[in-house]
Parts: C-alpha cells; sequence; structure tokens
C-alpha cells in the first residue's frame, strides 16, 4: 500500500519540515516538505532511509553482560529491560535520594519531556549538551538582551549584508536559513565571513578574513571601534532602548584598526573597507551572533560584541534585521499544552544556581557534573541516563569522563544509533529511528508561527521504541503516572491541542498549522518590557555580570601560540555528517568515510608533508592518537591543524566507522575542565596536539 | 518534441552532495555506483576571496551515443527525446557501453551485475515531476530545463 505523511526529519537538529513516501512499509522517497521548502533536502535527510535500514543500529534493548564497554551485551525484551532500569533507579533514590540521577539530552523541541520525567522522578538534574555548543552566544545574548540566544531570529533574506564569524552555514546547514542568504546574495546582498581556515560558506562570501584562532573578539572590538567613530550606529535606538553606551565608547578607545588588524593577521585596508561597506548598509546588515561558540577563553565576550553591533545597528524588529520569534499568544491564540513538570527545590549537582548564579538554571552545564561525582559533592550521583546525547564523542577527554562515570550504578543510553557513552552504558533502549515513531506536538516560533510535529512513516522495522512510549513506560513503573498519564499518541495529540481548538486533522493538508498567515513584527516604538534584563533595557554593561565578578567589557588577551611541535586543534562540520551521528550511516559514509588533518602548506613544508601522506596526531599527553591523511592548503591558519569532529569513533558494531579517522574529543585530554567562567561554555579550541608525518608512509614491501 | 537538460546554478550551488545521495535513493542504489557527482575545483583566490568552481556532472544523454551500438543486446536505448537508458531486462551487465561511453558513464550495480546510468529519471518525468536531483536539491541550484524542439 502506498503513503504519503508530513513530518519532521530526524538526521540532524535542523528538523527540517519533510514530506515522506512509502510502499508497503517501506520508505521509497522523502523530500522536503514542498509547502515550506519546495522539496529541497539535503544529503543527510535523504539518508533517513538508509539509517532506517540500516542493520548496525540496536534492533532491541541491550543489558551490559560484560565489564563496561567491552561490547558484551545481552538481549533483552522491553519489559526486562525497563524493569531492570526501573528497579536500579528505584533503588537509588531509595539509598542516594532522587537527586542522585542525571538526565542529559541533546536539547531540541521536546526536551521539556525528558525534563518533565527527571523532574517528576524527584531530581533536579536535567541537562543538555549546549555547554559544547551554544551556550556562550546563550549567555551573551541574556546578559544584554535578556533573552537567550533563540530570543532573537534573523530575517536574512531581507538584509543587505550578513557576517558570520566562523558560523560555516553551507555546512552546518539549514536549508530554509541557506535559502534565504543565497537569496540575499542573489539580489546583490553582501556576506561577510570570518574564520581561521576557508570554508564552503566563506567560499560564497564576498569578503573574507582569515584571522589568526582566537581573535574573533578582537575583530569585533575593532569594527565596533570603528563603528563607534564614524557614527555608523542608530542614535535614537540607543537612546530609547540601550543603557552602558558611553562606557562602551571609553572602552573601545584603544581598539584601532590598526591594532586589529595586528592582532588578526588581517590587512588594516581591508578592515575599513569592510567598515565602509556597514555604513553603507546599515541598518539592515546582521552580525550573527555565533551557534557553536564553545571554543575560546573569551568565546562569551566575543558573542557580547557581535550582539552589540546588532545594537549598534539598531536592527531589531525591523525587516532585514534582528525579530524576536512570535508564539501563539501573539496571534491572539491560545497556546498547545506540553508534558512539563516543575523542578524539585534541590540543589543542582553541577552548582548551576547556587554556586553558579549568573548561568541559566534550565539545562545546568553538563560538564560541570563531573569534578563534582568525583567528589560526592554536594552529592554522589549513582546514575546518569543520556537521551540521545553522546556525552563521550560531544564534549572532551572521554577517559576522564568515564572515570566520573564509574562512580554510578547505573548508565542508560537511550538512542537511535550506538553512541559512544551508549557502547560504555548499563542499558541501551533502542529508539526508533524518527521514520518510524510520532511525537508529540510543538510550537515553532517565528514571524509565522507553525504548530507541527513527527508523524511516523513506516512501523518500527526492529524492536525499537518512540521517545514518548519509553518515558511512558519508564513512568509506570515508577509511579509517575500523574506526569506522563497518556496511553497512546492520539490521547497526547488531543490533550495537547485542546486549549487550541485545533485537532489532529488539521496537520493532514500541509504538515503543519499556520497560527498567522502574515508576517508578525512589533512596533519597534514600543519594544518596552521585551528586554528582560534587570534595567528592562539593552545592558552593554550588566549589573549580573558584576555581581558574578565578571567585567562586562573584556580587554582583549592575545591567545597563546602553540608550542614549537604542536599545532591548535580546530574542528568543524561539514554538510554530508551531523557529527558522530551519521558517520556510520551506510550512505553517508560512503561520500565521506573519514576525516583528514588540514596543515598550512608553511607547517606541512617544515614537517615534511604532502598532501594524502598520513600523519600522526597525538594529544598533549600522547595518551591518544590516530593516524590520518593531510591536507595541505594556504587555507587554513598555521597555527591550527583542521579537523572535521564525529570521527575516530570506537564502536565495533559500527564497522564503517570504526577507527575511521582521528576524534577531536578524545585529543582534548584535561579540557573537560577548561571552560568558560563567563559563558559556561567549553572551550574547544584551546586544545594543542603533536602533528608528526607518520611513518607508516613507507612504500617498501616486506610482505609476500 | 521536448529535449531535457539539467543545469547547474552554480552560484547557489554549496556542494552539499545532496543529489547524488537524492539520486542514489531514488534507484536504490547499494554502496559502489553514483550515476551523477558534484565537482570542486581546489580552492583559488578572486579578488581577495578563495574560491571555488563547482560542477554537477552526469550521462550528457548524447545525440549520437557511442553506448548505444556498443551493446550487443540492445538494451541500450534512445528514446525519441534524446533520453539514454538501459533497459534492465535486456542488459546482460557485459559492460561494452561503459567501454564505449568516452566518459565511462554506465556503472555496473553491485546488487544486480547490470548497467546504471542516468535516465533523466524518466519515470518521473513521464509522471509529471522532476529528476530526483533537481527535485530535492538544498538549494534550488539544478534546474530541468526543456527544449521544444520541431
Ligand atoms: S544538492 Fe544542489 S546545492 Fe547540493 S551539491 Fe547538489 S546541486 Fe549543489
Ligand atoms: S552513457 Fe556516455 S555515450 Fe551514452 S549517452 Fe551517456 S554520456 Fe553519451
Ligand atoms: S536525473 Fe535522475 S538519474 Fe539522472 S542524475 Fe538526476 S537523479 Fe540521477
Amino acid at each position: 500500500m502506498k503513503k504519503s505523511v508530513y513530518s519532521m526529519c530526524g538526521m540532524c537538529t535542523v528538523r527540517c519540515p519533510i514530506r515522506v513516501e512509502s510502499e508497503d512499509n517501506q520508505v521509497t522517497w522523502i523530500e522536503g516538505n514542498p509547502h515550506l521548502l519546495a522539496g529541497a533536502l539535503c544529503a543527510k535527510g535523504t539518508a533517513g532511509i538508509a539509517l532506517l535500514n540500516d542493520s548496525q543500529r540496536p534492533q532491541q534493548p541491550l543489558i551490559r553482560a560484560g565489564a563496561r564497554g567491552s561490547g558484551r551485551w545481552r538481549e533483552a525484551t522491553w519489559d526486562e529491560a525497563l524493569d531492570y532500569v526501573a528497579d536500579k533507579l528505584k533503588a537509588i533514590k531509595n539509598q542516594y535520594g532522587p537527586e542522585s540521577v542525571v538526565l542529559s539530552s541533546r536539547g531540541g523541541p521536546w526536551q521539556g519531556m525528558y525534563k518533565a520525567f527527571i523532574h517528576a522522578f524527584g531530581s533536579p538534574n536535567y541537562t543538555n549538551h549546549d555547554c559544547t555548543c551554544g551556550r556562550n552566544t546563550h549567555h551573551a545574548s541574556l546578559s544584554i538582551n535578556g533573552v537567550g540566544r533563540k530570543g532573537f531570529a534573523y530575517d536574512i533574506k531581507n538584509a543587505k549584508h550578513l557576517v558570520l564569524f566562523g558560523r560555516d552555514m553551507f555546512s552546518a546547514l539549514r536549508i530554509a536559513e541557506n535559502n534565504q542568504t543565497l537569496d540575499m546574495l542573489e539580489k546583490g546582498g553582501r556576506l561577510t565571513y570570518v574564520d581561521v581556515r576557508q570554508t564552503m560558506t566563506g567560499a560564497k562570501a564576498t569578503r573574507f578574513f582569515q584571522v589568526r584562532p582566537g581573535t574573533d573578539y578582537a575583530l569585533a572590538l575593532g569594527v565596533i571601534h570603528e563603528v563607534i567613530k564614524r557614527e555608523y550606529y542608530d542614535k535614537g535606538f540607543i537612546a530609547q532602548y540601550v543603557t552602558g553606551f558611553e562606557e562602551l565608547c571609553d572602552f573601545i578607545e584603544q581598539y584601532t584598526p590598526a591594532w586589529t588588524a595586528k592582532q588578526c593577521g588581517i590587512k588594516e585596508k581591508d578592515l575599513l573597507a569592510f567598515v565602509d561597506e556597514i555604513g553603507e548598509d546599515r541598518p539592515s546588515v546582521i552580525f550573527h551572533p555565533g551557534w557553536n561558540l564553545a571554543r575560546y577563553q573569551d568565546s562569551f565576550y566575543a558573542s557580547r560584541a557581535m550582539h552589540i553591533l546588532n545594537v549598534l545597528m539598531g536592527n531589531i524588529e525591523m525587516k532585514g534585521g534582528l525579530f524576536i520569534p512570535k508564539g501563539a499568544s501573539d496571534c491572539g491564540k491560545a497556546g498547545i499544552r506540553s508534558i512539563d513538570c516543575g523542578k524539585p527545590d534541590i540543589r543542582r549537582g553541577d552548582g548551576v544556581g547556587w554556586k553558579y548564579n549568573h548561568f541559566d538554571k534550565g539545562p545546568g552545564l553538563a560538564h560541570l557534573f563531573f569534578e563534582n561525582m568525583l567528589k560526592e559533592d554536594p552529592y554522589p550521583i549513582k546514575a546518569w541516563i543520556a537521551m540521545r546525547h553522546d556525552l563521550c564523542s560531544g564534549m572532551p577527554d572521554p577517559q576522564a569522563q568515564k572515570l566520573a562515570l564509574d562512580k554510578c550504578d547505573l548508565l542508560v543510553s537511550i538512542d537511535t544509533n550506538y553512541s559512544e557513552f551508549g557502547w560504555y552504558s548499563d542499558v541501551i533502549l533502542p529508539e526508533s529511528t524518527y521514520l518510524e515513531r510520532d511525537t508529540p506536538i510543538v510550537q515553532q516560533k517565528g514571524l509565522k508561527p507553525r504548530l507541527s510535529l513527527r508523524r511516523k512513516a513506516v512501523e518500527p522495522k526492529y524492536d525499537t521504541k518512540a521517545n514518548w512510549e519509553i518515558f511512558t513506560e519508564l513512568a509506570a513503573r515508577l509511579d509517575l503516572e500523574e506526569t506522563f498519564p497518556f496511553k497512546s499518541i492520539e490521547e497526547l495529540w488531543a490533550w495537547q491541542l485542546e486549549p487550541t481548538g485545533y485537532t489532529i486533522a488539521d496537520f493532514e493538508e500541509k504538515g503543519f498549522v499556520e497560527l498567522s498567515d502574515k508576517d508578525i513584527f512589533y512596533d519597534r516604538d514600543k519594544l518596552d518590557g521585551k528586554f528582560g534584563t534587570p534595567s528592562g533595557k539593552i545592558e552593554i554593561v550588566s549589573e549580573k555580570l558584576d555581581q558574578a565578578g565578571l567585567v562586562s567589557l573584556k580587554p582583549f588577551e592575545a591567545p597563546p601560540a602553540p608550542e614549537k611541535g604542536m599545532l591548535r586543534l580546530i574542528y568543524g562540520k561539514v554538510a554530508v555528517h551531523t557529527q558522530g551521528h551519521t558517520t556510520n550511516n551506510p550512505m553517508l559514509s560512503e561520500l565521506m568515510p573519514t576525516n583528514t588533518a588540514w596543515i598550512n602548506t608553511r607547517q606541512a613544508k617544515k614537517l615534511g608533508v604532502e598532501t594524502g601522506d598520513l600523519v600522526e596526531i597525538s594529544s598533549s599527553d600522547h595518551s591518544y592518537n590516530a593516524t590520518v591523511e593531510a591536507l595541505v592548503t594556504d587555507h587554513v591558519h598555521p597555527e591550527a591543524v583542521f579537523v572535521y569532529h564525529g570521527f575516530g569513533k570506537e564502536i565495533p558494531r559500527q564497522t564503517r566507522s570504526l577507527h575511521a579517522g582521528v576524534s577531536d574529543q578524545k585529543l582534548m585530554i584535561g579540557k573537560l575542565d577548561d571552560w568558560d567562567q563567563a559563558g559556561g561554555g567549553i572551550n574547544l579550541c584551546q586544545v594543542f596536539v603533536h602533528v608528526k608525518k607518520s611513518i607508516r608512509n613507507t612504500k617498501r614491501r616486506v610482505e609476500l | 518534441m521536448k529535449k531535457y537538460m539539467i543545469h547547474l546554478n552554480s552560484r547557489r550551488c554549496i556542494a552539499c552532495h545532496g543529489c547524488e545521495v537524492h539520486c542514489k535513493a531514488n534507484k536504490n542504489l547499494p554502496v559502489g555506483p553514483f550515476l551523477c557527482t558534484i565537482h570542486c575545483t581546489p580552492l583559488q583566490k578572486v579578488g581577495g576571496v578563495p574560491k571555488t568552481e563547482i560542477t554537477f556532472s552526469h550521462c550528457r544523454h548524447c545525440e549520437d551515443p557511442l553506448c548505444v551500438p556498443a551493446c550487443p543486446t540492445n538494451a541500450m536505448i534512445q528514446r525519441d527525446d534524446g533520453i539514454v537508458y538501459v533497459d534492465a531486462e535486456k542488459c546482460i551487465g557485459c559492460m561494452a557501453c561503459q567501454k564505449a561511453c568516452p566518459w565511462e558513464i554506465p556503472v555496473q550495480n553491485p546488487d544486480t551485475d547490470k548497467a546504471v546510468k542516468c535516465d533523466m529519471c524518466m519515470d518521473r518525468l513521464d509522471a509529471g515531476l522532476k529528476p530526483a536531483c533537481v527535485t530535492k536539491c538544498t538549494t534550488h541550484a539544478l534546474k530541468l530545463v526543456t527544449l521544444e524542439c520541431a
């Protein structure tokens, strides 16, 4: 039988809207939702079919039968595995209290459900992967605008100039945003790209700055200096909504274009020409404040500087600028209900909210658990449930993590794939792929807010379950039915939609429900109350930071250069993979089975390395190393060695990706504790590694 | 009569390799054969920005295809609209077409041992749809050009 459903992609966390065709329970076609994306889909989106049919994913619940990480598993029924997890959780709760259980996830629109589960269980310790991603940007936005990083979105299509600091959008891929950017370029708009290496985004740019690693902040300061000097800012907007502008003017005096050019290793005249362009294009210049800015010790301040540039442009709540994403209430409509449960009044195990008061308490900071776990301070952590979060390939130094995880009596991985954490865990609860599962309804804010959901295209191929089923069934065993009372997804949808007046049938036509048929902008003269800062204004100088003993306007400190024989490790994304989630995908691993090491031509010459030669990359303490091919290029900074993230995995059941390439995370020895005290993110680009030509390049032949 | 061409707007293309996979998935191809490929030239500075030239290649659907007469079983067929395709029923997998084609376009499908090549997604065209690579191109950089000939 032929079937067509609208759903949401699950190959990366963008979750593009899709339409899926199937025949006799086999997926035959996936395309971008024609109503929103006109069919467009990326390679990963199409490779969802390969994920679905992949036999190298967990096919039924597994319970560990050997030592942790040994890869010895016993197949279990769902009842057996869920009973096992529930019994352990109950025993831990009795002995150590509910707070000794941590639940981490990747985040995303359904994280409320995971959070509700752990809160209902009695633990405040919900966390997510954001300490290795957007926390610095998030906290930077909170400190200035009083709203998190999702508190603004970008009307790129109508902008005249988009400025990206290391945001390699044509590799990270958000299809709608990418098309907006290309439309803007076609209309004659400009794209300025800043990075330590050239990327596909930089290759599409009208201006490219290859900067010294760790000098994004310096560049942003230099631009602010010139923008202020030339009075390229919106005086009216600043007078109406902004505090701290005087302090900024005093502070920025020292960061001249000549100074900036020297710090960043760029030409002063290029910087000045760039500011000329800003002068022409303002106010429709968008300075993207960064996505994954868990990079340098000053990434939080770099992101603040980018936010400040937007404020100077006065580009907020206007066409071609930043806008506040609108929800149901902005359309005069009632919102959906979602599974929720308040946070228990217990101190968090990561210190956020009592030791660190300037951070968002929502998901806390995952990396701050580990040291506390070792010290059992403020209390022991005895179980870690990872919901599609691969700690061990997403966060630095998995060996250090495992020392702390060894303090746990229970490690559970809920995931569609085997993950490095899952491989080390005690129980794997296999989640159905996104093509095989329904999910609760979510609200997608924007200029035209929507309600959306994921619908299963086919029945599960293996003995797997949807995330909501797993949590509901665990909840039933732990007496948490009050939070998870739903027996079927239809029942859950009906309850979610009840206040809205919509029914699930309203999603049939297009796969989503549009809450407004036109773009909603607030009155730009009445934005008071939209900024959640203590003063209600956009605060360039933040009292909250002050109270935490942090400065708002931090002087730039030049990053250290690598020692002899070492290079700074820089990682990035590629369009055909979603980090380690897809490196074993049958179709995507064929496109890109491994990574290489990008080395600057000058450095390569010193190392005697040419493109294609094997090089050995070792961690600072030589406890981890890998051998990969070199890619020699002028278009990576001489201080850096660049690798794509997500490789170097060591999961024997994933034969395609096993030992393929180098893992950046495994090279980051001791870096779990190297984090941005102001922004909370881990400093993932403050890692130096040894690089040398491998002995394996020999052409000599000894074997017959 | 109609003739079809696929055109890449290389200013829009971001070399995401989506089209290669869209094609493979639509044709249900295993690891090995690709019927279209995206190629990027090494980065070279143009006006201060390192740029790459991106090209999309697939079967040229030649007007006088060398692959067609080379086939001993008449499995390689040229339709009236110029589409050159493999009739899998007749193909014996000898790959004479591959040797005859100046670009070695036909490839062997390891699942079936038969030749396989771009057929402009003629089943989709005949159903009023666009080829898989065009329909799903991430950035709408690929376009189907239809030439009306007398
Ligand atoms: S899918 Fe489109 S954008 Fe991507 S490589 Fe192919 S032609 Fe280029
Ligand atoms: S397979 Fe080769 S010879 Fe045949 S039509 Fe295509 S390009 Fe021409
Ligand atoms: S037209 Fe069809 S067969 Fe030819 S390259 Fe595109 S997707 Fe592949």
